[in-house]
């Protein structure tokens, strides 16, 4: 079964330190992967790489049989790379409906339609209403973005990402700032999501990650120093001693 | 938003009005005997179509553009140069002057969105004082001094030389104009614009290559101040160099702020009040305090730009903006129940 | 195209250029720490051409035809108003995005020209070229006017000042670190805005020295600080803001090319293509010469040619 998304011996560098050292990493279609790491291990920085925002100054990545290590964001994300950020990037002046339809707007063709109102578009609306009533917002719809709690900020984070029918989800601490209970119900929808689309997650809630992940990651100081199914890193010893020594609780 | 037209929306009366006003202000000028006022408020509506463009990218945009009165020097000089060879089509000056102004405004659009923040600022403030010595530098069309017109573009049609004729062809522009926006505003078009000026890095992530939206945005705003570029030659009979200056963009700025740069009609609203207040602080003479009066006629400027500092420490929102934001209020609230 | 020439014009050059420094490295340093254009700078250039033409021109504390106490009241002058609109109007900038700090520097940019025109009128107030300097010095062979090179001599010391402040004293890194990283300066409990305050007023009366050097070889009047303002823009854009080395050298590459373009692009290009396209071709395209530089510049390196790295 050949990789939705791989990642070879990539390596980032700032100045004197090495965010990215060396990195290989796959994804096999409808797999979740999850990464860990303790804060500062380079997650965001992989992230970023993995979405085009950064340049690795080596090594190479795959993405669907083709190698996008030059591709820019916008055409990542047209061959099917979504993302969704650990901040949530939304459009605070617009309501939940208006952001997501921007982003089925964003795959459907080009936008240099001048008079025709995007707003009444039948075939932005649908798709739009449809992620809204999928990430439980359905009731949410005409509200102004900037009006909403923090917790429909990640949901509407991700109804974003998933309008624009990615292959492959990039979701960057997707729980961040959530309550338990918001934090569950994000899990259930996640649960939902999974073997539709292949998943790159980065969390630090060890529920989530063990209750969702095929494989886990586990990122120090930019290297990855173990790879295996959930139960495998539980039990790893280098991985107890670097990370999850300190995360017993959560464990 | 996406009903139909609410008519007790102010975003309907106000341009409703002011529209029917202008409309209707050569007729009070004639009765009042003043035909002074057609050429001022063409003057004014010169200015509010300027603003209105430059409003495209500044407000809708959120691209802060210190430049833009370049490109009513390319509409004015395209009508003098042409004039000045004995070609008089007013057709003709505005083909050549719309087309001079895509390439200018596509080159220097290709150069300056590479850029953004204060750097964008800066350099558009810099191509727009290039082009304003390039002008100075064509002595044979007049350098400093500028390049007379002797007789208004020939329309074929309607003759522009007619005070009240011109007039009502600027209201046309302003008024087909503002249509125009308000659909662009609501089509895919304007809403990439509004997406990136909300959040420009989500939007690359969504699969939007922004550069090409901008582009565009800057060229269309560029293209509706050669027009007022080009009504302007034509009702001064004259193109100046000092069309060009810095602080004709800084007023165009101020203009779209005053009136409200977070909405379509605001630009007008402010060109208009700007304007007015500058016609009357510089010709104010009742003659009571004689002395101050003197000192308000010739350092108007003065207190222009202390009214800037206040707006900007004050009312951002600009007069127009703060009726739209309240009934925006309203709609949300109701949004929400 | 003689020799003699292009020497005295490329000093004329190198003397627009330190002038250009000294605008430029107020401007950029204010710019790359607190992230704020000061629009107004122009006009700070200005008031310290202005304090010293007023100065030298009465009787000020009986003292009249002082070029040096003109100077001292160019400077103090000029040092003195930036510190004052700083902590009146434009401390409440900061926090502000940038089209607020254009609109309300482009507003006390309106205010201060009519303040000198009101004062001192609108035309020209002439400041005349003091005697001991209206002579020529020897330079290479060349007779080279005497005030010009105390203007470049003034600007290179002041320049090299610069330099030892910024690289080789305690406040000259803090003020490095501040361009790099103006957050955790803060966070490791120095005063930024003392810093700041101290920047400004610094930037402000190097603006003033080049002000009262310019007064008596260009004209006085309101409005003269906004062109030069301008071509200071292209400098710190095209030397990388927040560098103090860009904007040395980019001031000079500027000064020098705006000035050997204009005197020399027309001859040039009159040896090319027929006389009269040469004659109009030749100023407009000298005049346009530093913004297709900075043009060029930026399509290769669009953070100047030496970017600050941001920690």
């Amino acid at each position: 079964m050949s990789a939705l998304l791989s990642i070879d011996k990539l390596v980032k560098r700032f100045g004197g330190l090495t965010a990215t050292d060396h990195v290989d990493f796959a994804v096999a279609p409808g797999e979740v992967h999850a990464i860990i790491g303790p804060n500062g291990a380079g997650k965001t920085t992989l992230i970023s790489q993995l979405a085009g925002e950064l340049h690795p100054d080596e090594g190479s990545i795959h993405f669907d049989g083709r190698d996008i290590s030059r591709a820019t964001v916008p055409e990542r994300s047209l061959l099917g790379l979504g993302r969704s950020y650990q901040i949530s990037q939304i459009f605070r002046d617009f309501t939940a409906l208006q952001n997501v339809m921007l982003a089925v707007q964003a795959h459907a063709g080009h936008s240099f339609s001048f008079f025709r109102p995007a707003l009444r578009e039948a075939a932005l609306l649908e798709p739009a209403r449809a992620a809204l009533t999928q990430v439980g917002l359905a009731n949410r719809m005409h509200v102004p973005a900037a009006a909403m709690a923090h917790g429909e900020h990640r949901q509407l984070e991700l109804a974003m990402t998933l309008a624009i029918s990615p292959k492959l989800l990039l979701l960057d601490e997707p729980m961040a700032g959530m309550s338990q209970a918001e934090s569950e119900e994000m899990v259930q929808l996640l649960k939902g999501l999974k073997g539709q689309y292949g998943i790159v997650l980065v969390e630090h809630d060890m529920d989530a990650v063990f209750a969702l992940a095929d494989r886990v990651s586990v990122l120090v100081y930019g290297r990855i120093i173990a790879c295996g199914t959930p139960d495998e890193i539980r039990n790893n010893p280098d991985v107890k001693d670097a990370y999850l020594g300190d995360q017993e609780e959560a464990v | 938003m996406d009903k139909a037209t609410n008519w007790s929306s102010p975003r309907f009366y106000v341009p409703a009005i002011v529209l029917l006003g202008l409309a209707l202000l050569p007729v009070y000028s004639m009765v009042a005997g003043q035909p002074f006022y057609v050429t001022l408020f063409s003057r004014i509506m010169i200015f509010a179509l300027a603003a209105l463009g430059l409003n495209l990218i500044l407000g809708y945009g959120g691209l802060v553009s210190f430049g833009h009165a370049l490109y009513l020097g390319v509409g004015a000089y395209a009508v003098g140069i042409l004039s000045f060879h004995g070609i008089t089509n007013g057709w003709v000056h505005l083909a050549a002057a719309l087309g001079i102004g895509i390439v200018t405004a596509s080159l220097i659009g290709t150069i300056v969105l590479r850029t953004s923040g204060m750097t964008f600022i800066m350099i558009t403030l810099a191509f727009a004082q290039m082009g304003y010595f390039f002008v100075v530098s064509l002595k044979a069309y007049g350098g400093d001094d500028g390049l007379t017109i002797d007789n208004r573009s020939s329309m074929v049609l309607f003759d522009l030389s007619n005070h009240t004729v011109l007039y009502y062809a600027i209201l046309v522009c302003l008024a087909g104009v503002f249509l125009v926006f308000t659909r662009l505003i609501g089509s895919r078009f304007g809403m990439v614009l509004r997406g990136v000026k909300s959040n420009e890095r989500r939007m690359l992530a969504l699969g939007f290559p922004t550069f090409r939206y901008k582009l565009v945005g800057y060229v269309i705003s560029a293209q509706v101040c050669v027009l007022a570029g080009f009504f302007l030659a034509n009702l001064t009979k004259f193109a100046s160099p000092s069309y060009m200056v810095w602080q004709v963009s800084g007023d165009l700025i101020v203009m779209a702020v005053l009136g409200g740069m977070g909405t379509l009609f605001g630009p007008v609203i402010g060109a208009i009040l700007y304007l007015v207040v500058e016609e009357f602080l510089s010709s104010l003479n009742p003659g009571w305090f004689p002395k101050v009066e003197d000192v308000l006629n010739k350092h108007w400027l003065a207190l222009m730009g202390l009214f800037v500092i206040l707006m900007v420490l004050g009312f951002r929102k600009g007069l127009y903006g703060y009726l739209v934001e309240r009934e925006q209020k309203k709609l949300e609230k109701r949004a929400q129940s | 195209m003689s020799l003699e020439l292009l020497i005295v014009q490329l000093l004329n050059g190198l003397q627009y250029g330190v002038l250009l420094f000294l605008l430029a490295a107020g401007l950029t340093l204010v710019f790359g720490i607190m992230n704020f254009v000061n629009l107004a700078h122009g006009s700070l250039y200005m008031m310290g051409a202005y304090f010293a033409a007023w100065a030298y021109n009465n009787s000020v504390f009986g003292i009249q035809g002082s070029f040096v106490f003109a100077a001292f009241v160019g400077i103090a002058g000029s040092l003195v108003l930036g510190i004052v609109i700083e902590r009146v109007v434009l401390f409440t900038l900061y926090e502000r995005d940038h089209l607020d700090q254009v609109l309300a520097t482009f507003g006390l940019i309106l205010v201060l020209n009519e303040v000198a025109r009101f004062i001192w009128g609108p035309s020209s107030y002439y400041m005349e070229v003091p005697d001991k300097l209206s002579g020529t010095i020897s330079l290479f062979g060349i007779a080279y006017p005497s005030y010009r090179f105390m203007i470049i001599a003034v600007g290179l010391l002041v320049a090299l000042g610069t330099y030892l402040l910024i690289q080789k004293t305690r406040i000259g890194m803090l003020i490095r670190a501040g361009a790099s990283n103006a957050t955790m300066v803060g966070a490791l409990g120095v005063n930024i805005k003392l810093l700041n305050t101290l920047l400004f007023g610094l930037g402000s009366a190097l603006a003033g020295v080049a002000g009262l050097m310019a007064g008596p070889i260009l004209s006085v009047q309101p409005g003269m600080g906004e062109p030069i303002l301008i071509v200071t823009l292209v400098v710190i854009v095209t030397g990388g803001i927040g560098s103090i080395r860009g904007a040395f050298y980019a001031a000079l590459i500027v000064g020098v090319i705006d000035t050997i373009g204009r005197v020399f692009l027309p001859i040039v290009l009159s040896s090319l293509v027929e006389k009269s396209l040469a004659q109009a071709a030749g100023p407009a395209i000298a005049s346009m010469l530093i913004y297709l530089l900075m043009a060029v510049v930026l399509a290769f390196k669009p953070q100047g040619l030496f970017p600050v790295k941001h920690g």
